[in-house]
């Protein structure tokens, strides 16, 4: 073997080596975390967990049904806020989005989506919560939304442009419209691609603390009504970590471990329908 | 420079000029193509007129007319435009949601037409005139993208023929094709005549001897000559058409 030759083939081993090390760093951090997450809180998984409410401080038991019922109201809530204006917005900025106006909107996109939750939280005090007279899980669905929309717009967007050029040609070359070609052919090409940005958009904000702090403010109690204050497994969380009895601790590791549970299932979803679309399309 | 005039008239430039940005991709061309003919438009690559280009993006100077009436008129509509004329592009182009049956339907929906009997009659028809009929009537709920290139670019051409249009324009429709999809697209092309007025814009000139009755040969977006299919290639009357044609060039 020649020193050349030699020489690319160390190169190719030894990068070959640091690659896999690196990605298993990567990994490791998930793995750590869930399972810390199931030895800590896997214990604490009953049928009351998920059944009860809270009790008062100091006594063990209830559960977490409040949040998690909380959970899913308000992350439903936004995404039915979030997911139309969000994918409005972004088939606007992909077909029609060359101007000055979709200059506009793609920038004020990118800020906000730079913009800190914490932020959004006090926005949404600000804008709703005083306004309205109080702390309700809508305002909280709402600045969730606000956090949603601009992800989606963008992820819409880089979608919608994958969708080949000659698609579009062919569509208004057989007489389309330009709105029929962007709802019948560029829109239903890109939806599998478009259900996925959405369903990591609704994962990302479905564990946002910080929003949710300013706005549904929590509640120790089950409720369904979206004008009232209402907890999320997120703020339930929060309040048990930095709380001072064990018991809290046990109920907070446990409601991470279903929190985490619930953006894995998301994320799976999000993937089984990326893969139901290729699997089509090959 | 006119190829024929005792043929109803259908399709004609004249004196078109098209901009794309800067570069002049049609110099003053006045082209006149008879109907029921295949008329072939050769010349060397990124030399092609792109006259069919009906995007917002070019500006025309000149006029193509279509029963004389030029469809860069403020009154004339684009959507209504296109559904007069059929087009087949380079690369073969299903929607790739669609089944085969709703890709040659999705130009009979959009004019309008729902019911289900005329729907079938109109798709097995153009599939007919495409052959592919036979190949793909068993399986016509199936994706439009488990056909081979060949078939999909026959796929394009039912669709592009199942309105009906009076012109079927084919942009290098065989540039992605093997040598037996391109016999078959050839074929199509002197079966389609009877019920189309064809313009094919090809590179390859055996092609377009194969193909057509009437060759315009282009250089630099300017039409070098016109005429007779079996003339041009024989007897070429400017310098430049022989050259190329010869192989000398291009």
């Amino acid at each position: 073997m020649s020193g050349a030759s030699l020489r690319r083939h160390l190169t190719s081993r030894v990068m070959t080596v640091l690659i896999v090390v690196l990605s298993f760093t990567a990994v490791l951090a998930l793995v750590l975390i869930l399972g810390n997450l199931l030895v800590k809180g896997a214990s604490s998984l009953d049928w009351a967990f998920f059944t009860k409410s809270p009790v008062p401080a100091g006594q063990s038991g209830g559960g977490v049904a409040n949040a998690i019922a909380g959970t899913i109201l308000i992350v439903g809530l936004a995404a039915l806020i979030g997911v139309p204006v969000g994918v409005g917005a972004g088939m606007y900025l992909a077909e029609y989005g060359a101007g000055r106006l979709g200059f506009a909107v793609r920038f004020v996109a990118d800020v906000l989506n730079g913009t800190p939750s914490i932020v959004i939280g006090i926005v949404g005090w600000t804008f709703i919560v005083k306004p309205s007279g109080g702390y309700s899980a809508l305002a909280g669905s709402i600045a969730l939304a606000i956090l949603m929309i601009p992800m989606l717009a963008r992820t819409t967007e880089e979608m919608v442009r994958l969708v080949p050029h000659s698609l579009r040609e062919a569509a208004l070359a057989l007489g389309y419209p330009r709105w029929r070609t962007s709802l019948k052919v560029v829109a239903r090409t890109a939806l599998g691609g478009i259900v996925t940005g959405c369903l990591v958009g609704i994962a990302r904000v479905a564990g946002e603390t910080a929003p949710l702090l300013f706005t549904a403010l929590g509640n120790l109690n089950f409720t369904t009504s979206v004008t009232q204050p209402m907890q999320t497994l997120s703020l339930q969380i929060y309040v048990y970590a930095t709380g001072p009895f064990d018991e809290w601790h046990r109920l907070a590791w446990a409601s991470a471990l279903v929190l985490m549970g619930l953006v894995l299932v998301i994320s799976l979803t999000a993937r089984w329908v990326t893969r139901a679309r290729y699997g089509r399309i090959r | 420079m006119v190829a024929s005039a005792n043929t109803r008239l259908r399709l004609e430039t004249a004196h078109l000029t098209a901009l794309f940005g800067q570069h002049r991709a049609v110099r003053d061309v006045s082209l006149l193509f008879p109907a029921h003919t295949v008329t072939a438009i050769i010349g060397p690559s990124g030399c092609l007129n792109r006259m069919h280009e009906l995007t917002p993006g070019a500006s025309v100077q000149g006029e193509v007319l279509l029963d004389n009436v030029n469809i860069y008129a403020a009154d004339v509509s684009p959507v209504e435009l296109r559904r007069r004329i059929g087009m087949v592009f380079q690369r073969p182009t299903p929607f790739p949601t669609m089944s085969i049956y709703d890709n040659v339907a999705a130009g009979l929906r959009v004019n309008g037409g729902r019911r289900r009997a005329a729907l079938d009659d109109a798709v097995s028809r153009a599939l007919q005139q495409a052959a592919l009929w036979d190949e793909v009537k068993d399986r016509l709920h199936t994706s439009a993208l488990d056909l081979s290139g060949g078939q999909q670019q026959r796929l394009c051409i039912a669709r592009a023929v199942a309105p009906q249009p009076e012109i079927l324009l084919l942009d290098e429709p065989t540039a992605s094709l093997d040598p037996a999809g391109t016999q078959r697209i050839e074929e199509l092309c002197h079966a389609l005549k009877r019920l189309y007025t064809i313009v094919i814009v090809t590179h390859n000139m055996q092609q377009a001897a194969r193909v057509s009755d009437y060759t315009a040969f282009m250089y630099l977006g300017s039409l070098i000559e016109v005429g007779k299919t079996n003339e041009i290639f024989t007897k070429p009357k400017v310098e430049q058409t022989e050259a190329y044609i010869t192989g000398r060039f291009g």
